[in-house]
């Protein structure tokens, strides 16, 4: 029998992003960045799916996807 | 899971002494330029929007009253409101607004126009606000500071209403500093290659 464990972590669009680093202020596990101040990205080995930079973000462009 | 606090989370506090001065002398307007030229000189030798990121003022004012003290409404944005056609007319729009402070100003260098104590919101809305003024500058100085305590004013209750009824930092998607500094620094990256 496989168990799969699904978990969750934030995408960014990253054409959206304006940069305003509200993100990276609310993520209690520092995986969020600016790339040179044009848009954030994710660190998916630190993400562990909370969903608190989804709530905040004024644009409303990180998603929460699925991943096996 | 504790979000770490830091220092410039109290910026915020900044932001209320600004207007709040200005409401007592408005030479303490100009003051004003720091909120200018240093999200600039981030992005123009930087590369990076570090100013938007930790050490805005009303960025983190927008944090602690929509976040914090849970004011927000946290209704979405529409999608036009953070599209780069708005962003960008925004922005166009208000620096056509501070070039127009700055021409205002010059007629009152020229002696064109004599000095005009008052406070424009929205680019309509007079207020006199002649207790405010000062003659320890030139009459010229003293209008450029209405003109710039206006449009601070302005931005600042855009930037309200949008935290009271979207997301918090709702303005951020807009504001003309930030889309400029992102601007910037985009094209930083493109000319390094
Ligand atoms: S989902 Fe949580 S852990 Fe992942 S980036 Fe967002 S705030 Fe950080
Ligand atoms: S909060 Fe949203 S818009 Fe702001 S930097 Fe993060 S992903 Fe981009
Ligand atoms: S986008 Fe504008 S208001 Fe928001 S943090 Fe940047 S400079 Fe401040």
């Amino acid at each position: 029998m496989t168990v799969s464990v699904k978990r969750r972590r934030a995408k960014i669009l990253p054409q959206q992003c304006v940069a305003c680093g509200t993100c990276l202020d609310v993520c209690p596990r520092g995986a969020l960045s600016i790339f040179h101040g044009s848009f954030a990205q994710v660190d998916i080995t630190r993400c562990v799916g909370c969903g608190l930079c989804a709530r905040e973000c004024p644009a409303g462009i990180i998603k929460l996807e699925v991943i096996e | 899971m504790k979000i770490q606090q830091h220092w410039y989370h109290n910026l915020w506090l900044w932001s209320i002494l600004y207007f709040s001065l200005g409401f007592v002398n408005i030479l303490f307007a100009l003051l004003g330029l720091i909120s200018f030229c240093l999200p600039l000189l981030f992005a123009i030798f930087g590369g990076n929007k570090l100013f938007c990121n930790r050490y805005c003022d009303r960025g983190q004012f927008l944090r602690f009253f929509g976040s914090k003290l849970g004011l927000s409404r946290r209704h979405d944005i529409p999608d036009w409101m953070h599209s780069n056609i708005f962003r960008y007319g925004f922005m166009i729009f208000f620096f056509a607004m501070f070039g127009g402070i700055l021409y205002t100003t010059w007629l009152v260098y020229m002696e064109i126009n004599s000095l005009s104590e008052v406070v424009t919101l929205f680019w309509c809305l007079e207020f006199p606000w002649s207790w405010a003024g000062t003659t320890a500058v030139s009459p010229a100085v003293a209008q450029f500071a209405f003109g710039l305590y206006s449009l601070m004013l302005t931005s600042e209750l855009i930037a309200l209403a949008a935290m009271l009824y979207y997301r918090p930092r709702a303005w951020c998607t807009f504001c003309p500093m930030g889309t400029l500094t992102q601007m910037i620094c985009k094209r930083k990256i493109a000319t390094k290659g």
